[in-house]
Parts: C-alpha cells; sequence; structure tokens
C-alpha cells in the first residue's frame, strides 16, 4: 500500500534544511517550557514567561552537538495539530513547511495525560518525535509517579523526563537529538468506523506531503483549511474526488466529529497511560496554590492589585525610577558632569557653529537626544520591566486576566488584553505588537485604539508623575480624566465596532517564585530591544530638529499650532512638547518637564498639557507597528481619531477648569 | 392502546378544567365536542369518561390518562423551547402535533433529557412521571450546566453545548472531555475549574456550555 512507502524515504528528507544543519522544532502546549529549552539548548536568549502564549514569534538558534551543527525553532505554544489560534497557525506552519528533522515536543508532566493526545497527533502525522516530559520536580513534589521506560516502550519514540528550568534532563535531550534514529514507531487503533473513514480518504491522496496520510486525512475530515488549500494544490484534478468523499464523510458525521475524535484520542491515552502515571493519594495542597486563591477572589484580590501597583509602580517605577534614578543619572551626571564635559570638547574640536549646534545645542543630538534617552528613559523603563518581569513570571496576570474579564468585556475586550494593557504601560508599540496574541480581529482592533489613546507609557508616565507630583490635586485630575476617557471610549467602541465579544478562556499556570536569572535576563532583553528601537528615533528627532531650527521650519510651526494651543489655554511654548511628543510621546513628556523647571506653566495649563499630551498620538515608532499590525487604513483612522480626541478632551478639561477652578 | 388526538385533547381539557380549575364536570360545550362526537365513544369505551346528559365526568382510570396525556403536552412546550428553540404560536402548534408521539416511553426519555421539568414554559405545572420520582429518589441531580456547581463542587462531565465548533475544539484541547472529573473551584469574578492538575478560567457564557453530572 502506498500509504506506508513514504515511511521509508524518510530518512533522506534532510531536504528543507540548508548549510545551518539539521533542523530540529521545539513544539507543545503553551508554558511547558519550550523556550528555557530553547535558551538552554542555543544559549541565545528568548522571552520566558509564566503566562500561557508569550511566544508570537518563532525563534531560531543555532547548537553544536556532538560536533554536527542544528538550526533549533522555538515556535509558540499549540494544544492541538488543528490550529484555532494565530499563534498555533505559526507553528504548525514549522511543521509543514520547514520538514524538521526531530520535533520535540515538550509537555507538563502533571498534565500528562491531557497533554499526550498531541504527542499522538504529531507520532500519526508521521513526524520524527522526541518526548520530553518536562517540570518532572513538581510532578515529583505532587506525589506523582511516572514510569517512563514503560511509556517509551509503547510510544516506540524516545522519551525524556525533565526539569528543564533546573537544567536536568538537558544531557539526554543533547543525546536524543544527535542520535534520532527513526525507527519504528507505535501505531494507534482508532475505532473501526473512523479507520474505515479515514482510509477512505487517504486512500484517495497521491501527493507527497511533510505530513503522514492518515494524518492530512484527519484534518481534511476536521475541515482544516490550510491543510485542504495545500491538498487541493498538490493533488490537482484529483482533489475533487477527496473533496467529495471528505464532505459526505463530515456530512455523515456532521453532529460529533471532533468530539468523536478526542473521546478516541483519550481513550488510546489512558491505554498508554495505565501502568505509567500514578497519582498520589491525597492532593497535595502547595504554597503557589494558596496565594492564587488569594490572587483570583474577588475580596482579597483587587486589595492584592492595589498593593501590587502601589508597591510596584507608584514607588518603585515612580518614586524609585523616575524620582531617585532619574535624578541621578539625569539631574547629576548628565547636567553636571557629563553634558558641560561633551560640550567643551566638542566646542573645543568643531569650529563650526552649526555643527556644534548639532551635536551639543539646544536640540543637540548628545545633550537632548541622548540625555533624554539615557538620563530619563532608560531608568523609568528599566524598572517598569523589570517590575513586569516579575509579575509575569510569577504567574499573576492570568488571574489578573480574570478577575478583570467582566469589566474589560464591556468595553469589548476580554480580560486576555490584560496582558497588552499593563504592557502598554511600559511601552505602547511592545505592547501594540502583543495584541496580536488576542483572538479576534475586533479585539486587537479595539485594544490597539486603546493603547494608542489612553495607555500612557512607563516613560511618559514617569515624567509625567514627576511633573503633577509638584501640583498637588494635579495628578488625581489627570488620572481620573484618563481612566474616564478609557472607559468612555472603550464602552463607545465596543458598541460602534461591529462584531461580538468573543468569549474568555484562559489556562492558569501554577504561582511560582521568579528565578532571578530569568527575571533578569527577561528584563534585560525587553531593554535592549527598547532600547534599540529608541534610541535611533531619539538621534533621528534630534537631527529634525536642529533642522527645523536651522531653517526656522520649526519656529513656523510652533506658530501655526499656536492657535490650537490657544484654545485649549496654554501658551505657545508647549507647541514644542507636542512637536516632539510626535517623534515619542515620552519625548513630548520630557519637554513639558523642561518647560515646567522654568515655571511657564501653572497647575491648570500643567493638568490641560499633560491630558492632551497623554492622550495625543501615539509615538513615530508605535504608529508604524500599527500600520504593520493592523494596515494602513487602521492605523490612519486611529490616528486621526486619537488626535481628535485629545486636543478635544484638552478643551473639554480646560474649559471644566476654568469654570469650576478647581487647580 | 392509543387513543386518537382528538380523544387526547378532550381528555387535556378535561383535566385542566377539573384538576386545575375545581370544576365538578364540564359540559359538552366546554370542551367543544358534539354529543356524537366519536372521540367521546372512543373515551367512554375505555371507561375513561361518563357522560351524563351533558356533562362530561372522569372516571379514576380518565384521570390518570388525562395526566399523563397533559404532561406529554407540556413536555413537548418545553421541548419546543428549550431544545429546539422554537417560540411563540408556533412553538404550540407544533408542541400540540408532537405531544402524540410522546408515548410508549418516549416521554420518559425526553423527561430524562430535559432533567425532570417541573413547569411548562407558561408557568403550569408538569405532573411528575415514574422516572421523576425515581431520579427524586435516588437523589440524581441530573446534568446541570457548570454554572450551576457550588464553589467546590464537583462532578463529571457529561456533554459540551456549543454550536462554534472552535470553541468546542478549544474546551476539549483544555481537557474538557466527557467523562472527565471536573472540579468548581469559583465562580465569580469568572469561573475555574480544574481537570486533572490543570486550572483554566473562563466567562460564564462558556461555563453554561459545560454540562456536568453530579
Amino acid at each position: 500500500m502506498d500509504v506506508f512507502k513514504k515511511k521509508n524515504s524518510c530518512h533522506s528528507s534532510a531536504n528543507g534544511s540548508t548549510g545551518a544543519g539539521k533542523k530540529v522544532a521545539l513544539v507543545g502546549n503553551p508554558n511547558v517550557g519550550k523556550s528555557v529549552l530553547f535558551n538552554a539548548l542555543t544559549g541565545a536568549y528568548v522571552t520566558v514567561s509564566n503566562y500561557p502564549g508569550t511566544s508570537v514569534e518563532v525563534s531560531r538558534g543555532s547548537a553544536t552537538i556532538n560536533g554536527a551543527q542544528y538550526e533549533i525553532i522555538d515556535t509558540p505554544g499549540m494544544y492541538s495539530l488543528l490550529p484555532i489560534t494565530e499563534e498555533e497557525r505559526v507553528a504548525r506552519e514549522i511543521l509543514l513547511n520547514e520538514s524538521p528533522d526531530v520535533v520535540i515536543h515538550v509537555l507538563d508532566a502533571r498534565n500528562l495525560e491531557r497533554m499526550l493526545t498531541m504527542t499522538l497527533q504529531l507520532i500519526d502525522a508521521g513526524l520524527p518525535v522526541v518526548l520530553v516530559v518536562n517540570i518532572m520536580d513538581e510532578a515529583e513534589r505532587m506525589g506523582l509517579s511516572i514510569d517512563l521506560p514503560l511509556l517509551q516502550e509503547k510510544l516506540g519514540i524516545p522519551v525524556i523526563g525533565a526539569a528543564t528550568a533546573k537544567k536536568r534532563g538537558l544531557d539526554q535531550i543533547r543525546q536524543a537529538i544527535s542520535g534520532y534514529n527513526r525507527g519504528v514507531h507505535a501505531v494507534f487503533g482508532y475505532s473501526r468506523r473512523l479507520e474505515a473513514d479515514i482510509a477512505s480518504v487517504a486512500s484517495l491522496i497521491r501527493g507527497d506531503y511533510p505530513l503522514a496520510r492518515k494524518s492530512l486525512a484527519l484534518l481534511l475530515l476536521q475541515r482544516d483549511e490550510e491543510v485542504t488549500a495545500l491538498v487541493e494544490q498538490r493533488e490537482g484534478s484529483g482533489f475533487a474526488a477527496i473533496a467529495a468523499v471528505v464532505k459526505e464523510k463530515s456530512f455523515e458525521r456532521r453532529e460529533s466529529f471532533h468530539l468523536d475524535l478526542s473521546m478516541e484520542r483519550k481513550g488510546i491515552v489512558k491505554g498508554l497511560l495505565s501502568g505509567v502515571f500514578t497519582l498520589p493519594d491525597k492532593r497535595v495542597v502547595t504554597v503557589g496554590e494558596r496565594l492564587s486563591r488569594l490572587a483570583v477572589r474577588p475580596l482579597t484580590g483587587v486589595p492584592l492589585l492595589l498593593v501590587v501597583l502601589y508597591f510596584g509602580l507608584y514607588k518603585f517605577v515612580g518614586e524609585f525610577g523616575a524620582g531617585t534614578l532619574v535624578d541621578a543619572l539625569e539631574g547629576k551626571l548628565f547636567e553636571e558632569l557629563f553634558n558641560p564635559w561633551i560640550t567643551g570638547v566638542v566646542k573645543g574640536v568643531v569650529p563650526w557653529e552649526i555643527i556644534q549646534e548639532l551635536f551639543v545645542g539646544e536640540y543637540g543630538v548628545i545633550t537632548l537626544g541622548l540625555r533624554y534617552a539615557v538620563g530619563i528613559i532608560l531608568p523609568i523603563v528599566a524598572t517598569f520591566f523589570l517590575f513586569f518581569s516579575i509579575l509575569e513570571d510569577s504567574g499573576y496576570f492570568p488571574r489578573l486576566a480574570l478577575l478583570v474579564d467582566r469589566v474589560f468585556k464591556k468595553i469589548g475586550l476580554t480580560g486576555r488584553a490584560v496582558i497588552p494593557m499593563v504592557l502598554g504601560f511600559g511601552c505602547d508599540t511592545m505592547a501594540t505588537m502583543v495584541t496580536r496574541t488576542l483572538e479576534t480581529v475586533r479585539e486587537r482592533v479595539l485594544a490597539t485604539l486603546l493603547l494608542a489613546l489612553a495607555i500612557p507609557c512607563s516613560a511618559q508616565l514617569g515624567v509625567i508623575m514627576a511633573l503633577l507630583s509638584k501640583a498637588p490635586g494635579a495628578l488625581l485630575v489627570w488620572s481620573l480624566c484618563l481612566l474616564l476617557i478609557f472607559l468612555v471610549i472603550g464602552f463607545a467602541a465596543a458598541r460602534l465596532v461591529p462584531g461580538e465579544t468573543p468569549m474568555f478562556y484562559m489556562e492558569l499556570p501554577p504561582m511560582r517564585l521568579p528565578q532571578l536569572s530569568n527575571v533578569v535576563t527577561k528584563t534585560y532583553t525587553r531593554m535592549q530591544w527598547y532600547f534599540m528601537e529608541i534610541l535611533p528615533l531619539f538621534i533621528l528627532a534630534s537631527v529634525l530638529l536642529w533642522i527645523g531650527k536651522l531653517t526656522n521650519f520649526f519656529d513656523k510651526a510652533v506658530e501655526v499650532m499656536s492657535p490650537a494651543m490657544a484654545a485649549i489655554g496654554l501658551p505657545k511654548e508647549v507647541a514644542v512638547a507636542f512637536i516632539f511628543g510626535f517623534f515619542r510621546r515620552d519625548y513630548g513628556a520630557a519637554g513639558l518637564y523642561d518647560l515646567q523647571t522654568k515655571g511657564l506653566l501653572d497647575p491648570r495649563q500643567l493638568t490641560v498639557a499633560a491630558v492632551t499630551l497623554t492622550l495625543f498620538i501615539p509615538c513615530v515608532a508605535q504608529f508604524l507597528i500599527m500600520k504593520k499590525e493592523r494596515g494602513w487604513k487602521v492605523a490612519t483612522a486611529i490616528g486621526l481619531f486619537v488626535t481628535a480626541t485629545a486636543f478635544g478632551s484638552g478643551w473639554v478639561l480646560n474649559e471644566f477648569l476654568l469654570v469650576t477652578g478647581i487647580l | 392502546m392509543k387513543l386518537t388526538e382528538k380523544a387526547e385533547e378532550i381528555l387535556e381539557s378535561m383535566w385542566i378544567a377539573i384538576e386545575e380549575e375545581g370544576k365538578g364536570f364540564v359540559d359538552l360545550e366546554g370542551i367543544g365536542a358534539a354529543a356524537d362526537e366519536p372521540a367521546l365513544r372512543e373515551l367512554v369505551g375505555h371507561a375513561f369518561i361518563e357522560v351524563k346528559g351533558e356533562r362530561v365526568h372522569f372516571r379514576p382510570e380518565g384521570r390518570l390518562e388525562g395526566e399523563k396525556t397533559i404532561r406529554r403536552h407540556r413536555l413537548a412546550e418545553r421541548l419546543m423551547m428549550d431544545v429546539l428553540n422554537i417560540r411563540g404560536d408556533s412553538a404550540e402548534i407544533k408542541a400540540c402535533q408532537f405531544e402524540h408521539l410522546l408515548n410508549e416511553g418516549v416521554d420518559t426519555k425526553v423527561c430524562t433529557m430535559l432533567n425532570h421539568p417541573t413547569t411548562c414554559p407558561h408557568g403550569k405545572r408538569i405532573p411528575p412521571g415514574e422516572c421523576c420520582e425515581e431520579a427524586r429518589k435516588s437523589g440524581d441531580l441530573g446534568v446541570v450546566p457548570l454554572t450551576e456547581l457550588k464553589p467546590g463542587g464537583e462532578g463529571e462531565i457529561a456533554y459540551i453545548q456549543t454550536e462554534d465548533s472552535k470553541k468546542m475544539q478549544k474546551l476539549m484541547a483544555m481537557g474538557v472531555l466527557p467523562g472527565n472529573r471536573i472540579v468548581l473551584t469559583q465562580s465569580f469574578p469568572s469561573y475555574i475549574f480544574r481537570v486533572g492538575f490543570s486550572e483554566f478560567a473562563i466567562d460564564s457564557a462558556m461555563a453554561r456550555e459545560i454540562f456536568v453530572r453530579k
């Protein structure tokens, strides 16, 4: 039978691999430690987190094992070979298009029963699978015992017990990769009826595919669009017959095909695990579980959230990052030491005043660009990312997500959107990128809009908090304004943007103590990304401002904008901050900071300026990402809307404050 | 023994008038039947009723048969509403046609599937059948949506009822499969449940679609 012919030729399937050596793909459910394993194998670093669905991008790295080169591919989490979300689609794409030489299926020992169904699917697909039963340490702590050699025997593939976070089992995994030999794997029999249905489709498939025909047939019967398209393309004229059989069979079983298949797989897994998996007599309740209880009950969860926000965001990021560190770096290091020194050096080396201005003038690349980037933005962003990473690794975010789900439903989002929203307080650009983990396009658009409008990034937040804390009450007005606008716009947008609010579901990973090294590296990579992205923009902004000043364009722009400024009751110098703000919002906020130090703004003006600027157009980088993720139409519409709302709200707030005389 | 549809309808309206409205008898006009109506003769032949001039009385067997008939009618109404999602007049008409098929044990099956309902969609009582009594005695609460469990409660997943096949797949991938044990740990602000060693949070819309046998 030609169904089995492919297996013999599989050994030479290195066709997909290039000079980079053989390919090894890491697959598995979200949050089982794929990224940790990737880092351990390659020595590179991808963001590891205790939050399902964080690896949006595919990471690639190389590893040398026993002298041979391997390309290691880390895929986003997938629950099954049949993709539902974007991440799963991306993950499967790799299995389909890159024909990896070894597929490492990583799963969580505690959930062996549930996750083993995907191992079945991978084996069914004829892929070269190595099973890594990870997080063995926690499973053992819970009293589970797993007979891995027996499981290996039953599955017919290499099975390795590991605790990658503790570096356990890594050598065996390396051995399994380098010594991989496509042997005879187990074949799982489904019920007679299902096997007959599969055979009726599989026997019609003629072409050559990266997946075995049995698996293809199953995916066709499950109405997988991509696989259907692939088969249609490969089979040509033969496709009509396949489509007809698929249509007939799936109609026959329309009631419960997915369920029947899952139940059969469940039965097979049960059989595989008998004698392999032993449960403890008593359920062990860990400290993490107790903490988790506290975090998810509204009565304790909300106070806990406030405590986390107060100490994490206000005390640590606000007071320590934006206060102490900024004072030390910007105030002492730059203003007192570095800037005078570099100004002297540049003036000594470069005789032309214009060029001097470019580097060390009012808008100089070094005196302004570098000072803002390193002196003000860096410490704030660093403290924020550190705070964020700790929370992320502890497993707190999924709990927060379920806590806010009801509120988020009102603004057309689900609790799932809490990650991009919180991340937005760090960097809106990064957060906009992360919105792609949301399930529906509608949710992504709403989240992008709210990020662009009402979520201030950490740099901006830090500067604004520093600014407003000097005017009592201003900070309160500012926060209430933003909260109100966030809710009102969210509420209205949820009603205006067509589509339904999706359902919320989320796996809750166990709460654990974050590992210091992990947190540090994670913060470092995020900062690196951030810095690489902002520094060029800051320098570009400085250069543009320098050109603007040189050509007087800048003064003209301020003139042009002054009616708008006057309308919202601000002195025209504030226009400078808004022009800065177009390059980066935080840059604009830092501009305000300068104005305030010069004593040009009273508390009312300061508040209006801060609110308008916070709402104002996203920074160039965020706009570019918006365009990339949502397309130029949506991005432009959001951009225009945000500008109008920003100035509109500024005007209303100014009038309100003038009439009531609160500030 | 199978009664004609007309005979069943006469029994029903008699049962409502006598049992629920407390009348001692009905007159021929009230049940919309002429004296020479064949269905009346049929009922008399089964010794279900007695006709004395214009007045029609129940005999004990007839009262019992009337109760069974009304039970079938109201179960049919529930079926239309709850399961087939047909409402309004058309539901009433369909229920009237459907009730006549609900004999010989079919009513027991429907009743069990509907988890022994006690009232019809109009709020009237459905007379309990033997199956209802048995279920009550055995303490079998039957199959309820996850939303009906109390925090800390557990059960076995009976089935998932959703029209969205993507959602179904997602739930199944999370281990929400018929036959698995499920423990509900919290129900507000979101539902949190445990299957095996994993915990999941879902919203109430999704929790309504998971049915659990206690």
